[in-house]
């Protein structure tokens, strides 16, 4: 069953690979940028879908990377191998500060705190007038990967690609780990998670900052991506947007997220050529996703191809039993 | 050292006007399987969650194994070993049967910061999950998605967990709640094992399975002990016969009041 689920990612990555010499510059950007997004849409996942943490501050810590790169490269420090790690810290220090504080809070106190922490970081940064306050600025050149120039649309996007695979992986052998089954195990039942013995706050500060530094990451990335960073990197309807694409692909899953960035961002490009109120027709959509389709596209894609169904934890063993004759569905209720 | 694993010392816990702990005093000894029987409403939950650490006790202490408890956090206390089961089914419901075991395994560790080695190939939380599985009569059963399974099947399910954390203690909330007579009898054996492995503090309204487990029973009536004693000596006190007057079977009950 994993097998097809395997092939399945096998032919995605292929297409990605295969892309740049057919598509040319613009798609080529374009598909970076899915790939940025992709990558910060993911670190929601990790939140959203594996831990049950529903931020609605992740651009908050995307625009804190993509400042941090921004500034060390108009500092002259231009090697990737420098100023993106750099970022990553600085994102994870900041996500350790927010995430200390609002993960004392849960559920709906939990937005709408991790919301303001956005908003005080937001408008911090369109405080900065040496750095063109709400307008932003631009930097000289990209960075360099050790002798790498990452000038080229191309090698800049190959270099995202794989640094996003990079990602997937390392975010799933996280979620697979003892520590991910903790983290999966407040999700499902905070208050059993603690009666067996796992202090929740501890375990949920930590897959927090992962998260940010993951999100600080994609911040850094897209910092390179435009030569360009203004607040609006990290305004909440960035947020929301990274959301959306969970929701959209498919939580609880790590690929699904890269996979609704792809729709969101298309739906986006084709929708906003013919009007600026996209939105009115991506709203609509998003709801239809909700109401219809289980367990988003990702997971549609799936089942279309026979793999296996994403969200239930994945076992070693055989197929699950079927439930022995005498137990009913829903008499746990 | 005294001859109780577990103190409770003066309790208090008030919801308002509400006294629904009022100066509990009781001594649970080491080995012993201690009942808790009362009406509902009486506040038998209420005392576990103070036990438990859910609650903050307004006044009064707990003694666990010699050491003052009152002021741990649930995960701290659980870690001492006192593991609990509830009364309205608590699982984790995306894990497997084994998962949940496991994961109950793993609480054991000094803490679970590990984040490269996959959880389900570790042989040292499998292999203890899968005995525990078989102990509590859910082999076949150990890679059934948890939402999945039948309220009975959670009920065994979660006795296995808090076996999982070598208790010292067991807190059992009305593990028979909501069970058949057939799976109430499979519980009531179950238990009927463990009573020599850990001591066991069990609050039940099967009376059937109280008088047959229990060393002692203590009565709560209206957040106060009103008898402690023997089965024989509690069947006959006169204040119980007062209290349960008109009071009818509650097998088969959900009310999520304790």
């Amino acid at each position: 069953m994993t097998l097809r689920r395997g092939a399945l990612l096998f032919l995605l990555l292929a297409v990605a690979i295969a892309l740049p010499p057919y598509c040319g510059t613009y798609y080529t950007r374009f598909a970076t940028q899915i790939a940025i997004y992709g990558m910060a849409a993911l670190s929601v996942d990790l939140l959203l879908g594996y831990s049950g943490l529903i931020t609605f501050g992740q651009a908050a810590l995307f625009g804190v990377g993509a400042y941090a790169a921004g500034m060390l490269t108009v500092y002259g420090l231009t090697d990737a191998l420098v100023t993106w790690p750099l970022a990553v810290v600085v994102s994870m220090l900041f996500a350790l500060a927010i995430g200390a504080l609002s993960l004392r809070t849960r559920g709906f106190q939990f937005i709408m705190v991790t919301l303001a922490f956005a908003q005080m970081v937001y408008y911090f940064a369109q405080s900065l007038r040496n750095w063109g306050g709400d307008d932003g600025f631009t930097l000289p050149q990209r960075d360099s990967l050790g002798f790498i120039s990452l000038a080229d649309h191309t090698t800049f996007y190959y270099v995202v690609l794989a640094l996003l695979v990079l990602v997937v992986l390392l975010a799933n052998r996280i979620v697979r780990s003892e520590f991910g089954m903790v983290i999966r195990g407040i999700r499902d039942n905070e208050r059993r998670a603690a009666a067996v013995g796992f202090p929740p706050y501890p375990y949920k500060l930590v897959i927090f900052v992962i998260a940010g530094g993951i999100a600080g990451l994609a911040g850094a990335l897209m910092a390179n991506h435009a030569k360009f960073v203004s607040p609006a990197t990290m305004s909440w309807q960035l947020s929301g947007e990274l959301l959306a694409m969970v929701i959209l692909g498919s939580a609880n899953s790590l690929i699904g997220p890269i996979v609704g960035a792809a729709f969101f961002l298309a739906f986006r490009d084709v929708l906003s050529d013919f009007t600026e109120h996209w939105m009115l027709f991506f709203g609509p959509l998003l709801i239809a996703r909700v109401l219809l389709v289980k367990d988003g596209i990702w997971g549609m894609l799936l089942r279309a191809t026979g793999a296996d169904k994403v969200g239930a934890p994945k076992v070693d063993f055989p197929e699950a039993l079927e439930p022995a004759a005498d137990s009913k569905p829903g008499a746990a209720e | 050292m005294s001859e109780f694993l577990l103190e409770i010392d003066h309790l208090r816990k008030a919801f308002g006007a509400l006294v629904a702990t009022d100066d509990v005093t009781l001594g649970i000894r080491k080995g012993e399987t201690h009942a808790l029987i009362g009406p509902n409403g009486a506040g038998k939950t209420t005392l576990v969650g103070q036990l438990t650490g859910e609650l903050k006790p307004d006044a009064g202490r707990i003694i666990f194994d010699g050491r003052d408890i009152s002021e741990l956090s649930t995960a701290r206390r659980a870690r001492l070993g006192l593991a609990r089961s509830f009364q309205i089914t608590s699982i984790f419901d995306s894990f497997t049967a084994e998962g949940n075991v496991a994961l109950a395994v793993q609480a054991t560790e000094r803490h679970s910061f590990r984040f490269w080695q996959p959880a389900e190939r570790i042989a040292r939380l499998r292999q203890p999950a899968r005995k525990l599985i078989a102990d509590v009569g859910l082999s076949p059963l150990g890679n059934l998605i948890a939402s999945k399974m039948s309220h009975g099947q959670h009920r065994q399910l979660e006795l296995g967990m808090a076996l999982a954390t070598h208790p010292i203690m067991l807190l059992l909330d009305e593990p028979m709640a909501g069970l058949g007579i057939e799976e109430s009898r499979a519980m009531s054996k179950l238990l009927a094992s463990l009573k020599r492995q850990c001591t066991i503090l069990l609050i039940e309204h099967d009376m059937d399975a109280v008088f047959s487990l229990a060393d002692r029973i203590s009565v709560l009536v209206g957040g106060r002990i009103v008898a402690s004693g023997t089965a024989d000596e509690i069947r006959n006190h006169p204040g119980v016969r007062v209290a349960y007057l008109g009071e009818e079977d509650d097998v088969g009950d959900f009310r999520a009041d304790g």
